[in-house]
């Protein structure tokens, strides 16, 4: 039992890291139909680009504002200007395939130009555990989903109540009334790229302490992203919150209470299940179809 | 096409074949396996495009049907049954799977459809993993043999190489002939509105289903190939990365065009091995210049020749609508 909570805990915090990957992801979809495929990619370099600073001599708390800033340049503004704006009127599949060449030209730059080998990166949260109700309760986990929760709250908020918040909305839902309503559209567009790249930049902030820093550990998160926006909901930011602490928290479970070795099936097993019976996600609306 | 259009691709098609017997005579070890690997991949991609771009179907699962049909080759030759009996297995298993893994195809679509096939993938590749009684875990089967065809053996890298052009020789004319029945064309009608299609009387999941068995099981004879060409197969080349890649090629090549797999292979297979001279930089190229040529020509190597063509014949209908007209102010002038 105390042994289940510590689980279902920490399961919350790389679900919370999960969410927030996949909202980026699902804001990507709404405003421009834009599969991510270099997602997981795109979690795995903000923490490379904080080490390359702290390299460079800056402290923690600096490294993460240049991180995060040159995060937002680079797989914000420089990702939608260079590869996302050309290709965007040319529909979903070359987009998507070229975003796959981008993984690969990401993953191979970092292995190449900063290590092949995982790099130890510091945690913003405290370490340590916590007891509660005579279970011991690792504290970082309970800072991360904490955090996570926090960042898609004020996500929400701002989407539903600022004035620029319901512009992107509108943007995202019928971008040509939009455009008939004054609202810049473009910009707009261009703004939830960069929110996406502020979330992943804190999503690599929150998951690296504990996977480390590795070229290659942007795979498995991406893919547990995709998961997350599915079951929870392509359209929705409410959904892809609860679908990436639901895939944290179902993975953490399967890999104690199934087996190691198929415990990457579960995650997956639930994808099916609910593409099969529930398409829209659990949270999310149906997807009118257009003849 | 006229006919002299039509004599031009003939001739054309003789010369690169002529080329892919006789060339390699001359290659080494590697550069026969890396030829050898360019026409499984092909093989595979040609299922792809099936499935892709003829009838619009996306699918993320082509690695697996590669790795199903690898597994199967693997354990029956290493067992002591023939390659050929093990391609015919291989070919009815990944069409049987493919025709299950359709069934949510036809409840879904597009990106939907993707994820479905995605977390297939990954599933297989963790079913050859794990499953180490009948695959052998992470370990793999080594030693995979090279059949003996009429009493030649093809155990040395040139005849082998022999073995797999004739594979995609066969498959090549069996699609171009699929491609041109009335299947093919209830393909193409899947593709562009399956509304339509299904008014007009196409049977619209029968072709939906049959469009992905098809083009599994070509992933599959592509894996039956590939087992005994590295003779050693273990779970690592049938990660997703794998279906990513085949996918990949179908659409740098031209997803829909039929020699879009042989060039979109050609350029994934072949082209990290030209860049070798960049060193460790040359995957960084090589991603590089796929998102350009995509941004180039977001349809393809072959879009960029079929928008040539086009605006070419554009041009001289046009030429030859403005003499008409020419000649005809002419004659009333007259």
């Amino acid at each position: 039992m105390s042994n289940l909570l510590d689980l279902v805990v920490s399961g919350l915090g790389t679900g919370a890291i999960y969410a927030l990957a996949a909202i980026g992801f699902t804001l990507l979809w709404q405003t421009s139909q834009t599969i991510n495929f270099a997602q997981g990619e795109f979690v795995m370099l903000p923490a490379f680009l904080m080490l390359a600073v702290m390299r460079a001599g800056a402290p923690f708390w600096l490294a993460i504002l240049i991180g995060v800033a040159l995060s937002a340049a680079l797989l914000g503004l420089a990702f939608k200007r260079l590869l996302v704006d050309p290709m965007l009127r040319h529909g979903v599949l070359p987009l998507a395939i070229a975003t796959m060449a981008l993984s690969i030209a990401l993953k191979e730059s970092v292995k190449t130009f900063y290590s092949a080998e995982a790099q130890p990166f510091p945690s913003i949260a405290p370490s340590g555990s916590l007891s509660i109700f005579g279970a011991s309760v690792s504290l970082q986990s309970l800072c991360v989903f904490a955090f996570g929760v926090v960042v898609v709250v004020a996500l929400n908020l701002f989407l539903d109540r600022t004035s620029t918040g319901r512009q992107m909305q509108a943007a995202a839902q019928n971008p040509t009334v939009a455009r008939i309503i004054g609202i810049p559209v473009e910009r707009m567009v261009t703004l939830t790229f960069v929110i996406n790249a502020v979330l992943v930049a804190l999503a690599s902030l929150l998951v690296t302490p504990i996977y480390l820093a590795k070229f290659s550990s942007g795979e498995t998160l991406g893919v547990a992203a995709f998961v997350a926006a599915i079951v929870g909901g392509f359209n929705q930011v409410r959904g892809a919150l609860v679908g990436g602490l639901l895939i944290g928290v179902v993975d953490n479970l399967a890999a104690a209470y199934v087996s190691t070795q198929y415990r990457a099936a579960v995650p997956l097993a639930l994808l099916i299940v609910v593409i099969l019976f529930r398409p829209q996600g659990l949270m999310g609306r149906a997807e009118e179809r257009t003849v | 096409m006229t006919r002299a259009q039509r004599l031009l691709v003939g001739a054309g098609g003789a010369v690169v074949l002529a080329a892919l017997i006789v060339a390699p005579i001359s290659l080494g070890r590697y550069g026969l396996y890396v030829l050898s690997q360019w026409t499984v991949m092909t093989i595979a991609a040609i299922g792809l495009n099936l499935t892709l771009g003829y009838a619009g179907q996306v699918s993320l699962a082509q690695g697996a049907f590669v790795g199903i049909g690898a597994y199967a080759a693997a354990i029956l030759t290493s067992h002591g049954y023939p390659l050929a009996l093990a391609i015919v297995v291989a070919l009815a298993l990944s069409f049987v799977v493919g025709w299950l893994l359709g069934y949510p195809a036809l409840r879904v679509q597009h990106h939907y459809l993707a994820f479905v096939t995605l977390a297939f993938s990954t599933l297989a590749f963790l079913v050859f993993r794990n499953e180490e009684w009948l695959t052998g875990g992470i370990y793999g089967i080594s030693g995979v043999p090279r059949p003996t065809l009429f009493g030649f053996s093809t155990n040395k890298p040139l005849p082998f190489y022999y073995v797999c052009l004739s594979g995609l020789a066969i498959v090549t004319l069996a699609f171009w002939g699929l491609v041109r029945s009335p299947w093919g064309r209830a393909f193409l009608a899947l593709r562009e509105n399956p509304l339509r299609a299904a008014s007009l009387g196409v049977d619209t999941r029968r072709y939906t289903l049959m469009a992905f068995a098809i083009g599994s099981a070509l992933g599959g004879f592509a894996g039956a190939l590939y087992a005994p060409l590295t003779q050693f197969i273990d779970p690592t080349p049938f990660t997703l990365a794998l279906s990513l890649n085949l996918l990949m090629m179908v659409i740098i090549g031209g997803s829909g065009f039929f020699f879009g797999p042989f060039v979109g292979a050609m350029i994934a297979v072949l082209l990290p091995e030209w860049l070798r001279f960049a060193d460790r930089y040359y995957l960084i190229f090589y991603a590089v210049l796929v998102m350009l040529l995509l941004i180039y020509s977001p349809s393809g190597v072959l879009g960029i020749l079929d928008r040539y063509l086009r605006s070419r014949n554009a041009r001289a209908a046009s030429a030859m609508r403005a003499s008409a007209q020419a000649g005809l102010s002419d004659e009333a002038v007259r």
